[in-house]
């Protein structure tokens, strides 16, 4: 009897076909590619133009000289697409296990800590697409970062997409109906982008309140945000970076953990 | 000696306090058609969620072609191909979409899995719908594809799960004609169903009541007097 032995090219040749299904389907959703811009064109159009006459800005590292508000969000509304898109990956899970589609994944000879890096990857990647589309209307709004910053925030989009992609990912693992859903919205997405950095600087948070400040300085939306913020000029901010990371192996960790046939999500569950 | 294409021995699982599966005992030999008889409850959806790994079995021995589950789980699921009660295709991509990416998930390159695609799909006869989406399949239609999907990767155990649910009695037939064919050209399958009208004498018959085996054996020999269902209301106590 032969053995199917799993060869690194197999390990690749799974990975890519998850990424492409994951691409396919996006492209099949033009709607979402849509959606997912107009929210933060909304913002950067409506809400930050509004506010830039209200909320003055003293000189906040990266930048080096007093900025408009709408060069201030930029880097939380890129965020704001990540997280959207994580959150989104994690509907597409919980809706992928009700219609029976999940269990095609993980039925899959690979082992589930692959299958579910693979599909966290992919939607990183659809992301970050998204958040370039982003960036370049933004220009041509008069939001120009050095042009070596476009490629310097590659990275930090790739690791802040990650951890808000984990975080979906184990959402997903403990929401067990579609309905559930909203929930998630009300008590996840909401705080997470308000209490953050992503529309106002800690400093002033700190003016209003010491509790809601120390609350944004742990939330690590917050950390996602600066991340991208100091990449896109050509910054590294370590604080950030490590705890992104940290939050990331957490997250993943976590939703490994939840998707484990032994333990977690899949133990609960009652067959027929 | 061939090995069995599924040996279970002594398996047991529970969710909580509730035992789903009791020491639960079976063999299904290579190249036949095994029916798992239950009714709904009964534990077959469990027992097929543990073969395929979506829960672990909390004692007993799961064996596919001789290699161990709960040791081997990779070169298990390399070899099992399954069909789910509930659909799983996708159905925003088309039918070779669908294929290709089953065979990703399976390490086999796209070049490749396109051939095999419309091989699978000759087999099942859908070959004229591979460009389809799979929403503009009808239920019989995307039976097939489920079984062709779970063709591609070559197993040596076909799961079926209630694979007849939702469709019309011509369909049926289509898809368990299906199946007997492909079990004739070396592939095992175990068919978990609760309609006994879809279980022939030659078959293989396992009877799975409240998580326990009841019965199991060649079919014509399990029913008495050649009734299957008064064998099966007998063993069970159920009422017809």
């Amino acid at each position: 009897m032969t053995d199917r032995v799993l060869t690194p090219r197999m390990w690749f040749t799974a990975f890519w076909g998850i990424a492409r299904r994951e691409t396919l389907r996006f492209i099949n959703q033009r709607g979402r590619f849509l959606a997912a811009l107009v929210r933060p064109l909304v913002w950067l159009f409506i809400f930050a133009a509004g506010f830039r006459a209200v909320l003055g800005l003293s000189i906040t590292p990266p930048y080096q000289t007093y900025v408009l508000y709408e060069v201030y969000v930029t880097p939380g509304l890129c965020a704001m697409i990540q997280l959207f898109n994580g959150m989104q990956s994690s509907l597409s899970m919980v809706y992928d296990r009700e219609t029976g589609a999940m269990r095609t994944l993980l039925v899959s000879p690979f082992p589930r800590w692959f299958l579910l890096a693979s599909k966290l990857v992919a939607g990183v990647f659809v992301s970050i697409l998204q958040v370039y589309a982003f960036l370049a209307i933004a220009w041509a709004w008069g939001i120009e970062p050095p042009l070596y910053g476009y490629l310097t925030v590659l990275p930090a989009l790739i690791l802040s997409g990650m951890m808000l992609g984990a975080m979906g990912l184990f959402l997903s693992s403990a929401i067990r109906q579609l309905e559930n859903f909203a929930g998630v919205m009300n008590f996840v997405i909401f705080p997470m982008f308000f209490a953050s950095t992503a529309l106002y600087p800690l400093w002033r948070m700190r003016e209003s309140s010491t509790l809601l400040h120390d609350i944004c300085a742990v939330n690590p939306f917050t950390h996602a945000v600066e991340l991208i913020r100091f990449a896109l000029y050509g910054q590294f901010d370590l604080l950030s970076f490590v705890v992104v990371l940290g939050c990331l192996v957490v997250f993943f960790g976590g939703a490994v953990f939840m998707y484990d046939p032994a333990k977690g999500l899949w133990a609960r569950r009652k067959g027929g | 000696m061939p090995t069995d294409a599924l040996s279970i021995q002594n398996v047991s699982h529970s969710f909580g306090k509730f035992q789903a599966l009791k020491d639960v005992s079976l063999v299904v030999p290579r190249g036949s058609f095994t029916a798992l008889l239950g009714v709904n409850g009964a534990g077959k959806t469990t027992l097929f969620s543990l073969i395929t790994r979506l829960y672990t079995s909390t004692s007993g021995t799961i064996k596919i072609a001789g290699h161990d589950l709960r040791q081997q789980p990779g070169q298990v699921l390399a070899r099992l191909g399954v069909v789910f009660q509930s659909r799983a295709l996708d159905a925003d991509l088309t039918v070779l979409q669908n294929m290709i990416y089953h065979a990703a998930l399976h390490g086999i390159p796209a070049r490749e899995a396109r051939i095999r695609a419309v091989e699978v799909l000759e087999q099942v006869e859908l070959a004229d719908r591979i460009g389809a989406k799979v929403s503009a399949l009808s239920g019989g239609q995307q039976r097939r594809a489920e079984i062709a999907r779970a063709l591609i990767h070559r197993p040596d155990l076909l799961l079926l799960d209630e694979a007849t649910v939702g469709l019309d009695v011509k369909s049926r037939a289509e898809v368990l004609d299906l199946t007997r064919k492909l079990t004739q050209q070396g592939v095992s399958a175990l068919w978990a169903t609760h309609i006994m009208d879809e279980i022939q004498p030659d078959d293989g018959l396992v009877i799975l009541h409240k998580g326990q085996v009841l019965e199991q054996g060649r079919a014509g020999d399990i029913a008495q007097d050649g009734d299957l269902t008064a064998t099966f209301l007998r063993l069970t106590g159920e009422r017809a």
